[in-house]
C-alpha cells in the first residue's frame, strides 16, 4: 500500500469585486487543486468577498529569508531619487 | 549559540514588539513564545469546533427557516474559525494531526463552555448573546497580537462574528416578547448560561499565571477581571431591555465607581469542567474523535484518486 499521505497545504488567494489584485486570504489542506479551489470557495468566500481565486500548494512558494532582508533590500534604501519629493519644483508649475 | 547571543537576540525581539512590528513564521522567535503561541492558537482552534456541536444539536428543530438558516450559517462560521486558526497555530511547525491528537487525547484543552448542554432553543439564543459575546470582547484585542498569522486570522473572525452575537440576542429577545412559556423558556436559558459564561473570561487575575508575559507579547491586552467586568457591564443593560433577569441577587450598579458590583463566581465548578468532569466532557470528545474517525476513509480516499489522478497525467505526458 506504501505510506500514508496527507493532505498537502495550500495557499488561498482571493480578488474581490472591487479589488485590483489577488490578496492572501490563508490556507487549507486538500487532497488536489480541483477541492483546494472549492474549498476555498467554501471557507473564504462565504459572504460574497471574491471573483477569482487561486490556489497554489505552499511548496511551490519561494518566500524571501528574514534574515536576509538587511542585504535583500539595500539597494533601494539610499535611492531617493525614486520619489517625486526629491525633485524641487516651483509652486507655479501646475499639473505634475 | 551562546547564551549571550541568545540574550541579545531576545532582547531585539522584544523590542520589535514593543514597536508594535509583526512577528512573522519565520522570524527568530524565544522557544517559550512559539510555545505559548502554539498552545494558545490551537486551543482556541479547538474551542471553535468543538463550540459547534451544542449549537448543532438544535439545527433539525430550529423553530422557523429564519431560525434555521441563521443558525447553519453561524455554525459553518465556526468551522471555518477553526481552519483560520489551525492554519495560523501550523506557521509555528506543528501539524494538524498533531494537533487533533493533542485535543483527542486531552492533552490541549478547548474553552470549558463549551461542555454545557443545549437543552431548550432558547438556548441557542443564550449562546449566541453571551458566549459569543464574552468570545468578542476576547478577541478583539487580539486583532493586535504580535504574531502576523493570529493576528490575521483574528481580523477575519471578528468580522464575521458581529451576526453571531445579533443572531442570539434576537432569539431571546423575541421569547421574551412571547408567551408566558416562552418568556419562561429564555430566562431559565439565561439563568443556566450566565456564569458559565463569566467563567469564559478566564480565572481571577489573582489565579491567572500567565498574564505578564502574554502583557508584553501582546497576546492579552486587559486582564481577566477586566475583561470580565467590561462584560457585565455592557450585558446588564441588555438583559434590562428585553426584560430578563440576570440570575445573581448581589448584582447591582455601583454609582461610585461606574461598574455593577456582583456575586461570588464559583470557581470549583469551573475547574471540575475544566478537569473533565462538566456535563458534556465525554460527548463532546465522543463526538470529535468520532468524527475523526469515521472520516478516515474519506480522506484517505481523496488522497487516493488526486494520486491516481496526477499518475494518470504523468502517463499521458510520456
Amino acid at each position: 500500500m506504501g505510506t500514508k499521505k496527507n493532505w498537502p497545504l495550500w495557499e488561498v488567494f482571493v480578488r474581490s469585486k472591487n479589488g485590483l489584485e489577488h490578496r492572501h486570504f490563508g490556507s487549507l489542506h486538500a487532497a488536489d487543486a480541483e477541492m483546494a479551489l472549492e474549498n476555498a470557495r467554501d471557507v473564504y468566500t462565504r459572504r460574497n468577498e471574491g471573483v477569482s481565486i487561486w490556489v497554489v500548494e505552499s511548496k511551490n512558494i519561494t518566500a524571501s529569508n528574514p534574515e536576509n532582508y538587511g542585504e535583500l533590500f539595500e539597494p533601494a534604501q539610499d535611492k531617493v531619487y525614486r520619489h517625486p519629493t526629491f525633485y524641487d519644483l516651483p509652486d507655479e508649475v501646475k499639473h505634475m | 549559540m551562546s547564551e549571550e547571543q541568545i540574550k541579545n537576540l531576545e532582547a531585539q525581539f522584544e523590542a520589535r514588539i514593543a514597536r508594535d512590528e509583526k512577528i512573522e513564521p519565520k522570524d527568530w522567535m524565544p522557544e517559550k513564545y512559539r510555545k505559548t503561541h502554539i498552545r494558545q492558537m490551537s486551543q482556541h482552534a479547538h474551542s471553535e469546533v468543538v463550540g459547534m456541536l451544542p449549537e448543532g444539536n438544535w439545527i433539525s428543530r430550529a423553530p422557523s427557516l429564519r431560525r434555521k438558516v441563521a443558525l447553519l450559517a453561524k455554525i459553518q462560521d465556526e468551522a471555518g474559525h477553526g481552519l483560520y486558526l489551525y492554519s495560523a497555530c501550523e506557521t509555528l511547525g506543528v501539524t494538524r494531526d498533531e494537533l487533533y491528537e493533542q485535543l483527542h487525547t486531552g492533552k490541549a484543552k478547548y474553552s470549558s463552555i463549551f461542555n454545557y448542554p443545549t437543552i431548550t432553543w432558547a438556548d441557542i439564543g443564550a449562546i449566541g448573546w453571551l458566549v459569543d459575546g464574552a468570545a468578542i470582547i476576547n478577541q478583539v484585542p487580539l486583532c493586535n497580537t504580535s504574531f502576523g498569522p493570529y493576528a490575521r486570522a483574528m481580523v477575519r473572525v471578528c468580522k464575521e462574528e458581529s451576526f453571531h452575537q445579533r443572531q442570539g440576542y434576537e432569539i431571546m429577545m423575541k421569547l421574551a416578547n412571547g408567551t408566558p412559556e416562552q418568556k419562561e423558556m429564555a430566562q431559565d436559558a439565561l439563568n443556566r448560561w450566565w456564569w458559565p459564561s463569566l467563567m469564559m473570561l478566564g480565572p481571577t487575575d489573582a489565579e491567572s499565571v500567565h498574564t505578564e508575559q502574554s502583557m508584553k507579547w501582546k497576546l492579552k491586552r486587559k486582564s481577566n477581571d477586566e475583561l470580565r467586568q467590561q462584560f457585565i457591564d455592557q450585558t446588564v443593560p441588555q438583559a434590562d431591555l428585553i426584560g430578563l433577569t440576570i440570575p445573581d441577587p448581589d448584582l447591582k450598579w455601583n454609582e461610585e465607581t461606574g461598574h455593577y458590583d456582583f456575586g461570588e463566581i464559583d470557581w470549583d465548578e469551573f475547574w471540575q469542567v475544566v478537569k473533565g468532569h462538566g456535563p458534556c466532557n465525554k460527548e463532546r470528545m465522543k463526538a470529535r474523535v468520532g468524527a475523526w474517525e469515521r472520516g478516515e476513509w474519506v480522506r484517505d480516499a481523496a488522497m487516493a484518486y488526486a494520486t491516481k489522478c496526477s499518475e494518470q497525467k504523468e502517463k499521458q505526458a510520456v
